[in-house]
């Protein structure tokens, strides 16, 4: 079986691809717009050069934005490829949204309300529908977002490591109880997890 | 037209010295305030779209305020969470369709466009003064739709079915939002009819300044998405009487069906709202470094391409509303190619200035500042264009920020240059340069402050649209709310000194700045039928070489003067 790949590394690394260039970008601009006021104020350089336009300059800063941007769209495409693909053995627990709460619902009937406990070390596949108006499922810890749309089956997935307690918000607005929309995930050890499942907790 | 503008030299020629418009009524039977609410001149509309849109802006403005304060702590702190929905919503409803859409075409557009294509108005007066009172209709239902069973609560984006099953008065404001979409159209068909048809004769395609060359972009966006979203809102309200079910799934509709609609129009909008900025920016930059705008043509053709490539990228708000990966993968892909010609134009901007003879003044401050401000918006959108990234930050106050970059570092600080760069042209006074300086500063420096700490909170996960917050965004938020005084402030103080030049402003002469441009040429304030000889073409709208020369015979001339304000 191939090891299971955590989105999260690659959504990250995305991140910083983006972001960083970003910020090389923005300085260089920045620099040189300061830098061509300072020098070309007009106490100092009272004629200005007539230049009108070079297309060999044109043509240049056309084609190297157009290769960064590409290779920024192909960096966020392979990791959100990463999200969708969900590996063979995971646990699939039913998220029901609802005006205002989260509903999960085990395999074997057990239902909680805005709480969700999952085994450490096993993939975990929500399947995402709404009872209403449309909600958004939000795990910021695992990077994923999936809007719970009524009639419709929406998917998310991720791959819990380590053991804690992360939040579920709400992301798509569904009226007054929006902001109040929340969950807690527990993410247990395998063990803990069994026992937690033939218990009354809800 | 041609005939008009002859008669209209004529008798302006007789009647000595030159009349502004503000003296000749147009038509000449109305006075007083009838001259204002029943006149087909070009300018006094313009200005009545100034006059309402600056109320508006206000208006919006302070609600944004009380969103922040609000948000400036956990739990409830000034209003209920029911009040807190009401208030976002129309923040954004009549920040999109009563400021940004309207701030610079309708302002400064109905201004300027004919005069810079050398004409004495649109092609379709009687209709431009129409769409100024569908303006004020629809701004006017989406007031009474505050007070009429509760006012809505669902955002500017009205998303069903929530829209459809809230108890609040959605029908109202979307119909507020349909008759702006009306009057946002015809000034769209307006402003193509004149460009095609009433340039001086002589002007070729590639003689037309780079502002009207923005405006007639954006007026075939505003004429082709627009019905989209009438057409989209009435459905919405034939749901909520009827119950057509079209977006309701137990009756066989699709609610996402809506949010494709949605965005059809409402993405192209927000090039609707940025181009004619970066029309003023293509203005500024080259008047104040005294030196030809860097690659014309290239500018001209990334207005076309922004306009025909914002078209097609409308999904990218969808990437987690369920839609087709194969869907996420080509909106995410043409969402990369829009973002090229947005840099082509800041790196023309900031070549433009280069071994230019730069004045430092307030409108190329502000400026300054629109082009660093944008900057981070374009960016920071190329986050929410890879979908990957897009997940984490869809719906977070990550968008948030990077929306308000864009259409308030962008069209907001543009609008601000275009009010300062014009002033001295539409009033004929000058205002006070260093509290416009103290304005700027205090608005950029709240600005960084106000939406720094929300991409941060965004990244952190806290979702937009929140009444109250997880406790680990209580630093972020507290900050932003700082921030949004600061800007306030800032605001306020721009538009105190703005309104203090009516009292004690200097006198503008018709070219304080040394322009190329036709509005340079012609008094200020411009009289009745804009000119008072016929404008001649003068070939490429950019041409320095005059302005250069006379300065450098006479070395005391107006831009100095003015620069000692």
């Amino acid at each position: 079986m191939n090891p299971i790949i955590n989105p999260v590394e690659k959504i990250d690394a995305a991140f910083l691809y983006i972001i960083g260039i970003s910020l090389v970008l923005l300085t260089l601009i920045t620099i040189t717009m300061i830098w061509f006021v300072v020098k070309y104020r007009r106490s100092k350089n009272l004629v200005p050069a007539d230049i009108r336009d070079n297309w060999k300059l044109e043509v240049i800063w056309t084609i190297i934005p157009t290769c960064i941007a590409l290779s920024m769209f192909w960096v966020g495409w392979s990791s959100y490829a990463g999200l969708r693909n969900v590996p063979e053995n995971a646990l699939e627990i039913e998220t029901i949204a609802q005006m205002y709460s989260w509903i999960f619902r085990y395999p074997g009937g057990k239902e909680t309300d805005s709480k969700i406990v999952v085994p450490q070390g096993r993939p975990i596949r929500l399947n995402i529908t709404s009872d209403d108006v449309i909600h958004g499922l939000f795990i910021p810890a695992f990077r994923i977002k999936v809007d719970a749309v009524p009639k419709v089956h929406t998917y998310a997935w991720f791959y819990p490591q380590k053991t804690g307690r992360f939040s579920v918000q709400c992301t798509e607005f569904c009226g007054i109880g929006h902001a109040d929309m929340t969950a807690e995930l527990k993410v247990v050890t395998e063990e803990e997890y069994n026992v937690w499942l033939k218990s009354d907790d809800k | 037209m041609e005939i008009i503008g002859k008669i209209s030299y004529m008798e302006t020629q007789a009647t000595q010295p030159i009349k502004s418009f503000y003296e000749t009524p147009s038509p000449s039977r109305f006075t007083g305030i009838g001259a204002w609410l029943l006149t087909i001149d070009h300018k006094r509309i313009g200005l009545m779209y100034m006059a309402s849109v600056m109320v508006w802006f206000v208006i919006a403005l302070i609600l944004g305020l009380l969103i922040r304060t609000e948000l400036m702590a956990t739990g409830s702190t000034i209003m209920e969470a029911e009040t807190y929905n009401a208030i976002f919503t129309l923040h954004g409803v009549i920040m999109i369709f009563l400021f940004v859409i309207p701030a610079i075409p309708a302002i400064f557009g109905n201004f300027l466009l004919p005069i810079q294509l050398g004409t004495d108005d649109v092609f379709f007066p009687k209709l431009n003064l129409l769409s100024w009172y569908l303006y004020m209709l629809g701004g006017f239902l989406a007031i009474l739709s505050l007070f009429a069973d509760g006012p809505p609560d669902t955002g500017w984006t009205f998303y069903v079915p929530f829209s459809v099953s809230t108890e609040t008065n959605v029908g109202l404001t979307v119909t507020a939002a349909f008759i702006l979409g009306m009057s946002s159209m015809l000034t769209g068909l307006n402003f193509i009819t004149t460009v095609h048809r009433m340039r001086m004769p002589g002007m070729k395609w590639m003689e037309i300044p780079l502002f009207t060359w923005s405006l007639y972009a954006t007026a075939w966006v505003q004429l082709l998405a627009t019905p989209v979203l009438s057409i989209t809102l009435l459905l919405v309200i034939l749901e909520r009487i009827f119950g057509s079910g079209l977006f309701d799934p137990s009756k066989g509709g699709d609610p996402i069906l809506y949010q494709h609609l949605f965005w059809m129009y409402s993405h192209p909008a927000v090039y609707i709202m940025i181009l004619p900025g970066m029309g003023v920016i293509s203005e500024i930059i080259p008047v104040f470094s005294r030196k030809s705008i860097f690659g014309y043509k290239a500018i001209v053709g990334s207005s076309m391409a922004i306009a025909v490539a914002g078209s097609l990228v409308w999904a990218h708000h969808m990437f987690t509303s369920g839609m087709s990966d194969v869907a996420v993968f080509v909106f995410s892909f043409l969402t990369f190619i829009v973002a090229i010609p947005s840099a082509i134009k800041v790196f023309s901007w900031v070549s433009t200035m280069y071994k230019g003879s730069i004045l430092m003044t307030p409108p190329l401050f502000f400026s300054l500042c629109f082009i660093y401000l944008f900057s981070i918006g374009g960016l920071t959108g190329l986050v929410l264009g890879a979908a990957g990234t897009n997940i984490q930050v869809h719906d977070t106050h990550f968008v948030v920020a990077h929306f308000h970059f864009v259409m308030f570092g962008g069209t907001g600080f543009a609008f601000f240059a275009a009010l300062h760069f014009w002033w001295p042209k539409i009033f004929g006074i000058m205002y006070n340069f260093k509290r416009a300086y103290v304005a700027a500063i205090l608005t950029t420096t709240g600005f960084m402050l106000h939406y720094i700490p929300m991409f941060i909170l965004g990244i952190m996960g806290m979702p937009r649209r929140y009444y109250d917050y997880l406790p680990e965004f209580q630093t972020g938020n507290f900050f932003a709310g700082i921030g949004a005084y600061i800007l306030v402030a800032g605001v306020l103080v721009m538009l105190l000194n703005l309104l203090i030049s009516f009292k004690n402003g200097e006198t503008s002469p018709s070219d304080p700045w040394g322009g190329t441009t036709l509005e340079w040429s012609i008094p200020s304030p411009p009289p009745l039928h804009n000119f008072v000889e016929s404008p001649k073409p003068k070939g490429y709208p950019y041409d320095f070489t005059d302005i250069v020369r006379s300065n450098s015979l006479n070395s005391n001339d107006s831009l100095n003067r003015g620069s000692k304000l």
